[in-house]
């Protein structure tokens, strides 16, 4: 078992640049290809305790970025690539590194449907595991990003793979997305907080993923059971609360969360009730990020409440 | 000719003794080709899906999925549209995707769909499309000159949309349009529907195999090119087992639509690619001395259109072929004095649309 960090410098270039370095990412195998300087230094900074596959696995996604033809160099674009083909229109080159990240979430949004699939973070301590669905711009991944530097196992930031014969949480750590403000909360939040390069101007403004696989477990695979359903929402009026809420309710705002709830049909709508099933649902709404783990701490030791 | 993804799909035998670095050329060749669920239902019948590792296997089973919803949508929407036009006392004739799969023909068996195909005849139009438009089915906006050239040149109207659950229905009123060089009298299809149900019909088998050839070689693009010479070869494997008369009239028929050209280039192909077999009196039937002669320049672009990415990206010549063959779908389509100011008007528009596109739009969904 090779981990990247125990590649030399130039053995990384030389993988990275020509063949693609085939990294394991939770259940699944990416080979990531790159010339550009950027995505050489995104990868060292926030995959560097990732484990490479060995040659000859099946690669699961085989991406690439590239920067080709004079036209592409002149107007300063890049191209995306899966397979070998371009699902995507050109993208300019200061954003290449958030773009790697969204593209490497594209292909397990659009490809795999072998898991209920929530758009969700989702975070574990003491072997239990918390799920945060929410809509963009609600703040899941700022708490996320915070739970992961207090200790806890980031599972996933985009992606809460439930597996339907067990209805488990299967782990996807990735990095943690962050953007405009949430990249200053985390940063006072955490010194320890390491981030890869920063993207300006995209469609959700300034970007940056910050290094999550923090924990002693982030890598390891085994599915964990669920204990709670938690809708974070960031508001700076409201009061702040970790309040209990329907599961009926809770059911359709998670599925409608979902990536391929209706795809999967019966199995989507089964694996959805036996999760719902199984959790205790909440809301929490928060403008203090310390706070916010505070509560979030409370609630996996059980003083919720009392 | 022949590559990974149409071995696998004639012999899924032949998968078992791949390596990881052909199951991989192999997936993305099935996903490219927009083959994946079809493939991965092959695998699944022939018992080999079973037999190979769970993080191969299941990326064949995540395309299955797509395919079933496809396939449940397409059971409701039909219905829904059902509802339309039985209170009209019109026919619910699909094409294409949806009478493949709805038909329950070997060609629907994990076919994926991006819209649904009916037919109508053109002087039901208007009432079919104010029924569905009252239905909650409604155009998307879209410039004058588009709509004007859907209306006045077109073989359909502008696809409609359903507000509600965001299906896109196309109505054709012919197989062709009524400029195109074969001018296709659309009133002899109705003579021999099949009916797969009460008030849903399909083309007859032998009108089927005609429009799903005509259709791909009057097309101009060939992203689903091979897919679309699959259902093909599903057909005429299949329709002969059940019409003895099958072969005997197809190319009268195809003759008396206008079509035979594209029929004879589908035997041609299907047969070069997935070794369909077609008796020889019939091909030979089906081609004539011009055919003929144009047949090693015809193959040589052909050959480019019908291999899947990303191997098809590496053939030499394959931009010039792929143009050339997007220059005939047009010139086939339309007469010169209609194609130019056509084509040229599209140019310009579309060389606005790109300045003025926001990035990050995905050129297809899934």
């Amino acid at each position: 078992m090779a981990i990247l960090s125990q590649l030399s410098r130039d053995e990384f270039s030389t993988r990275l640049s020509v063949d693609g370095l085939p990294l394991k990412v939770g259940p699944y195998i990416y080979r990531v290809r790159s010339k550009l300087p950027t995505v050489e230094e995104g990868i060292r900074a926030l995959y560097n305790d990732f484990e490479i596959a060995t040659d000859g696995d099946f690669i699961d996604y085989d991406i690439a970025l590239q920067q080709k033809g004079l036209r592409q160099h002149i107007h300063r674009q890049l191209e995306f690539l899966f397979d070998g083909t371009t699902p995507f229109n050109l993208i300019p080159l200061g954003q290449a590194y958030a773009f790697l990240e969204w593209g490497m979430n594209w292909c397990v949004s659009i490809h795999a449907n072998e898991y209920l699939k929530l758009h969700a973070a989702a975070v574990a301590r003491n072997d239990s595991a918390i799920i945060l669905p929410g809509v963009p711009g609600a703040g899941k991944s700022t708490l996320c990003a915070a739970l992961g530097l207090s200790g806890w196992r980031v599972l996933s930031d985009e992606h809460a793979l439930i597996e339907p014969a067990s209805g488990h949480i299967v782990p996807l750590c990735r990095p943690v997305s962050l953007k405009n403000e949430s990249i200053g909360v985390i940063k006072s939040f955490s010194r320890d907080a390491c981030f890869g390069p920063v993207s300006e101007e995209t469609h959700k403004g300034r970007v940056a993923h910050m290094k999550a696989d923090l924990h002693s477990q982030s890598h390891q695979r085994q599915p964990l059971s669920t204990t709670a359903l938690v809708f974070p929402r960031y508001s700076p009026d409201d009061p702040q609360g970790l309040n209990k809420r329907r599961r009926t309710d809770s059911f359709l705002l998670a599925a409608y969360h979902s990536f391929n709830y209706s795809l999967l049909g019966d199995t989507g709508f089964n694996v959805m009730k036996n999760l719902v099933d199984q959790v205790e649902c909440f809301d929490l709404i928060y403008r203090d990020i310390d706070w916010a783990v505070d509560a979030m701490n409370t609630l996996v030791e059980g003083r919720h409440g009392a | 000719m022949s590559f990974l993804l149409t071995d696998a799909l004639l012999n899924p035998q032949s998968v078992r003794t791949l390596d990881n670095t052909e199951l991989n050329q192999l997936l993305s060749q099935a996903r490219n080709a927009r083959l994946l669920a079809a493939l991965g239902l092959r695998l699944a019948d022939s018992g080999v899906l079973e037999s190979l590792p769970y993080a191969v296997s299941r990326h064949w089973t995540s395309g299955v999925v797509i395919h079933e919803k496809q396939r449940r949508d397409l059971h409701f929407e039909c219905e829904k549209i059902l509802e339309v036009l039985a209170p009209l006392g019109e026919k619910l004739v699909l094409l294409k995707g949806a009478a493949y799969i709805l038909g329950n023909l070997p060609a629907g068996r994990g076919r994926l769909v991006t819209d649904i195909d009916i037919i109508t005849p053109i002087t039901s139009l208007v009432r079919v499309e104010a029924g569905l438009k009252q239905a909650g089915w409604s155009g998307s906006p879209m410039s004058d000159y588009d709509e004007h050239y859907y209306r006045k040149w077109g073989h359909e109207i502008p696809p409609l949309t359903n507000k509600a659950r965001g299906t896109t229905l196309d109505v054709h009123h012919n197989i062709l349009p009524p400029t195109s060089d074969a001018h296709v009298d659309a009133s002899i299809l109705w003579e021999n529907l099949l009916e797969i149900r009460a008030g849903v019909y399909t083309l007859s088998h032998q009108d089927i195999v005609i429009h799903s050839a005509t259709h791909l070689f009057h097309e101009g693009e060939f992203h689903h090119g091979l897919r679309d010479l699959w259902d093909l070869d599903r057909m005429l494997r299949d329709f002969p087992r059940h019409d003895d008369d099958f072969w005997h009239s197809l190319v009268s028929r195809a003759q008396s639509l206008g079509l035979n050209g594209s029929l004879y280039h589908a035997l041609n192909y299907s047969g070069q690619v997935f070794n369909t077999p077609i008796p020889k009196e019939v091909f030979k039937s089906a081609e004539t001395p011009s055919r003929r002669l144009r047949k090693p320049i015809m193959d040589f672009l052909f050959k480019r259109a019908f291999t899947p990415d990303p191997i098809q990206s590496r053939i030499p010549f394959r931009d010039l072929a792929l143009f050339a063959l997007y220059i005939r779908s047009h010139y086939l389509r339309m007469p010169l004095y209609l194609l130019l100011p056509h084509l040229i008007r599209k140019a310009w528009r579309k060389r606005i649309d790109t300045d003025h596109s926001g990035l990050r739009t995905g050129k297809e969904t899934g």
